[in-house]
């Protein structure tokens, strides 16, 4: 754990026995997430903020506050696998509150989301009310391709969104990469090639990076903690004469480099896969999943040979550009059928405030297999896509995603089926803590639901 | 602009004594040369489709109405018979037994960028906004279209959409004359043009046009700028139209023609429908008022995100509303949005639409109408599935001025119809087989009953499912 972390964990356990009940949530349908069927007549037991248990016959501890969910379903909460979530509360003619893009800062990789992210931004609540309760969200590329570090949050009603920092880095390859490196994909190669260089020269050079201050632990350590207190040891300053990156953003590739940083590759023309496939001949150490992946279906088998996770948009099946001429919504059931692991994110297309719409877009997979010639997915893989398979695509899927035992504490209520589009989450968890559900949009709902002319103005009624 | 508008001129007259032509050496009477209207008329003709039988199915009509194992009749391009299982089949008809599964009109979506705004999304691809005046009512959407567009293939096949409107963008504040539709695959975009179809015109409130222009340093550049500009267009039109009626019935000088005129006159006229994109209350009040100072009307808002809070203006003066289900937040003037809008709207007893906007969204339109209708029903508004699916065809039909001919399984019009392969409004379920004009355009079951661009093929992927 990263000591960002480890603090926002002291103040979650400091205020989680005011608010992290015991509920045992009794007689629903219940989907684990994990891709196993739904459960009839399941329980689900949330204690100290952790799932205790889920499944058919659990125990109900005693002391715990009994929710009968007969005839609703219950899930873990929905893990929006690719997003930007809590970056901008709008996007266009809002300045001041759009974080989302860096395009005249100096660094790239060094940059990390996590002091960006508002946790109160209505953009969040909004997605919570949904049954939204993680979100894996990267910075988008500014002048570089490489993004920055991109983090997984929470969605809870409480200023600790951040669950973990720094997770990944996020780098752009297909025609966005192009663009960013000077033009074609060429430069783009040239570009990565040189800033992991660069990252092994600096960390030849300088020894242990460390984090804050100058314990002599902390130097010794091999890993970057935290670039962004990074301070660099070394009594010799020489870099190499064609130095490119700032000192920051080549420090912040150095986890990358050496395995200890997922590296988040967003690519989506086949050709494109392959060559960021081949990139671990070249750096063994590398930790890779990619992001879009719209003509994965093209090159599925050597997807699923690399083993790493793919990220992937659900339902692209526009030739939106020229990377992307393959494009069906077969896409991700022909990878899914080839080994390949799938876990569903939006890549570029509202990615800021409509992951509440991935639950729609695994229903869309579902129907997929009824199409003859089509390939879609299971109910169960279709949920877990959703679920557990982003959580565990960033390596968190111990922590979040599922409800299986220790699994931290978030469950949704649902009127009914949760891909189905008339089904609402009705009660959400996050940690074990009951969250509110009302936000902007409701109470606009409750203001104009007549509009009578009554004793005073509009603005009156709350 | 001079010189092109003087050879416009001419081309009328010669257009006009080409008429008279039977009268040798007859010059046309003073006042009797007329500006055509229909310069790129429509060359849409229906293909060939076989008489065709659907039994047992759920039929929602598009108008409200719903009939449980239904037969629907499709021959000669035209919708026969809609009714119960007592209605006989016509001789040699083909008979599809649908037991299980839903039939609707094809969905109409009023508000479309595809063919001007077509896939891939290049720069040399980009028509759909003549963003160098902020008022350019003498374009026509129809004059972008690039009938290639793979997105016309995924809207049938996947959205089971027959008919479509193609809007210019919202640059401008009056953007462009509209063009509707048929959704059927053609070399030319007048092989795919609407028969009879009136035109739109595109107008825009709001942080579009003052954001383009404003930024180039010129006006409008603020909100109220924006009222102005308009408000001093219209009554540039109305002094156009003066002088143009005077010529028609007195005669004398022919007033010199102006394209972006023409069709301004054609809305005060009532011949031109206004599709207004709007998002917030406060600005479509103004319009309507800006609409009734001119003496033109209003036949929908776009966007309509803040609809909710003046449905019942809405209501009163006529207009429909063309609503997302549930897009928000993306600017400041979409900010107040609420899933429930539509279904608001249409409790108020507005005429609400489910439009897309986008190239995706066109593809899952019974899905978004479906959110629309489970949030209403949340709230407390029972809106049942009949009803509901006259947002996707019924009312739009009615937005276009088109609906005498399409948009409800009625005897005697187009049989553009959906067959769904279960519930429409669920996630799960997709088009199993569209017709238009009685044509079967679409079989799931049939890769050859798939449309493939000119631009799809010999790429990755052709002629697959998509």
């Amino acid at each position: 754990m990263t000591r960002l972390a480890l603090i926002a964990a002291a103040l979650l356990a400091s205020a989680a026995p005011l608010t992290a009940q015991t509920v045992a949530i009794v007689n629903g349908t219940v989907a684990l997430g994990d891709g196993s069927e739904p459960i009839q007549g399941g329980t689900v037991v949330v204690r100290d903020g952790r799932v205790l248990a889920a499944g058919a016959n659990v125990a109900v501890p005693g002391g715990a506050e009994v929710i009968d969910a007969s005839g609703k379903w219950v899930t873990p909460g929905i893990v929006a696998g690719f997003s930007r979530l809590g970056l901008a509360e709008v996007d266009l003619g809002a300045e001041g509150s759009d974080d989302t893009e860096t395009r005249n800062s100096p660094f790239g990789a060094a940059l990390d989301v996590a002091p960006a992210i508002n946790p109160m931004a209505s953009t969040i609540a909004v997605s919570r009310a949904d049954g939204v309760t993680r979100a894996v969200v990267a910075p988008v590329a500014g002048r570089s391709i490489f993004a920055g570090q991109g983090a997984v949050i929470d969605t809870g009603a409480d200023m600790e969104a951040v669950v973990k920092s720094r997770v990944f880095q996020f780098v752009e390859m297909g025609e966005g990469g192009a663009e960013r490196a000077g033009g074609s994909r060429a430069s783009t190669f040239a570009l990565f090639r040189n800033a992991l260089r660069e990252a092994a020269q600096l960390g030849r050079n300088v020894g242990p990076l460390t984090v804050g201050g100058d314990t002599p632990d902390a130097r010794t350590r091999p890993v970057v903690q935290n670039p962004n207190e990074s301070r660099l040891y070394t009594t010799d300053v020489r870099r190499g004469d064609d130095v490119l990156l700032n000192r920051f953003d080549a420090a912040a590739l150095v986890p990358v480099l050496r395995g200890n940083q997922l590296l988040l590759v967003h690519v989506e023309r086949a050709r494109d896969i392959l060559n960021v496939l081949d990139l671990k001949r070249e750096f063994p150490n590398l930790k890779l999943a990619l992001v879009g992946v719209t003509e994965g279906w093209l090159v599925a088998d050597r997807i699923a040979q690399s083993g790493v996770w793919v990220i992937a948009s659900a339902l692209n099946d526009l030739p939106a550009s020229f990377e992307m001429l393959g494009a069906t919504q077969s896409n991700v059931g022909r990878m899914r059928n080839a080994g390949v692991k799938v876990a569903i994110g939006m890549i570029d297309d509202n990615d800021t405030r409509y992951v509440r719409n991935q639950r729609q877009y695994a229903g869309n997979l579902v129907a997929l297999t009824k199409v003859p010639g089509a390939s879609g997915v299971s109910w169960s893989e279709a949920f877990a896509m959703i679920s557990s398979r982003p959580a565990e695509a960033v390596g968190l899927g111990r922590e979040i995603g599922s409800l299986a035992a220790g699994r931290r504490g978030d469950v949704v209520i649902w009127s009914g089926d949760p891909l189905d589009l008339a089904s609402a989450a009705e009660a959400v968890w996050i940690d074990g803590v009951r969250q509110p559900l009302d936000n902007h949009q409701t109470k606009l709902r409750d203001r104009y639901r007549s509009l009578d002319r009554q004793t005073l103005p509009e603005a009156y009624r709350k | 602009m001079h010189g092109l508008a003087s050879k416009r001129v001419a081309g009328a007259v010669i257009a006009a004594a080409a008429l008279a032509a039977c009268i040798p050496q007859a010059k046309p009477k003073p006042g009797a040369i007329r500006i055509n209207e229909n310069p790129y008329p429509s060359t849409y003709r229906a293909y060939p489709g076989a008489v065709t039988v659907i039994r047992n199915a759920t039929i929602l009509d598009g108008e409200g109405g719903r009939i449980e194992a239904g037969t629907v009749v499709l021959a000669d391009g035209k919708v026969q018979a809609v009714g119960g299982a007592d209605i006989a089949a016509p001789a040699g008809a083909y008979e599809i037994d649908a037991a299980g599964r839903y039939v609707t009109p094809g969905i109409i979506d009023v508000h479309s960028h595809l063919g001007d705004y077509p896939s891939p999304g290049t720069a040399s691809h980009s028509d759909g906004n003549e963003a160098t005046s902020p008022a350019r009512p003498e374009v026509w959407a129809e004059h972008s279209v690039w009938p290639q567009d793979p997105g016309f293939s995924r809207a049938l096949a996947n959205g089971g959409v027959t008919s479509l409107q193609i809007l210019p963008g919202s640059a401008n504040l009056f953007g462009g004359r509209s063009v509707t539709l048929k959704n059927v695959p053609a070399r030319t975009m007048q092989g795919m043009k609407f028969p009879g179809a009136p035109y739109g015109l595109k107008m825009a409130c709001g942080e579009n046009p003052k954001r383009v222009y404003g930024g180039k340093g010129q006006m409008p550049a603020t909100r109220m700028g924006n009222i102005a500009y308009v408000r001093q267009t219209w009554a540039k039109a109305q002094e156009y139209r003066r002088k143009w009626r005077k010529y028609e019935t007195a005669g004398g000088e022919i007033p010199a023609r102006d394209l972006a005129m023409d069709t301004l006159r054609g809305v005060l006229d009532g011949k031109i429908l206004i599709h207004n994109h709007c998002y917030r209350a406060d600005e479509m009040a103004i319009m309507i008022d800006v609409a009734k100072e001119f003496g033109y009307k209003i036949a929908s808002f776009q966007h309509g995100v803040e609809a909710y809070k003046v449905a019942d203006l809405m209501r009163e003066n006529g207009i429909c509303g063309a609503l997302w289900a549930d897009w928000y937040g993306f600017k400041m003037e979409s900010y107040d949005a609420i899933n429930e809008n539509i279904a608001f709207v249409h409790n108020a007893g507005a005429c609400a639409i489910v439009h897309s906007d986008d190239p995706n969204g066109i593809q899952r339109l019974n899905q978004e109408a479906a959110k629309a209708m489970a949030a209403g029903r949340r709230a407390g508004i029972n809106i049942s599935e009949e009803v509901a699916w006259t947002w996707l065809s019924a009312n739009p039909a009615r937005s276009l001025g088109i609906f005498d001919q399409t948009g409800s399984l009625k005897p005697g019009k187009m049989a553009d119809v959906v067959l769904w392969n279960g519930n429409p409004f669920s996630a799960y379920t997709r088009p199993e087989r569209v017709w238009i004009d009685g044509t079967l355009l679409y079989d799931a079951a049939n890769p050859r009953l798939r449309p493939v661009s000119d631009f799809e093929l010999g790429q990755p992927g052709e002629g697959d499912v998509k």
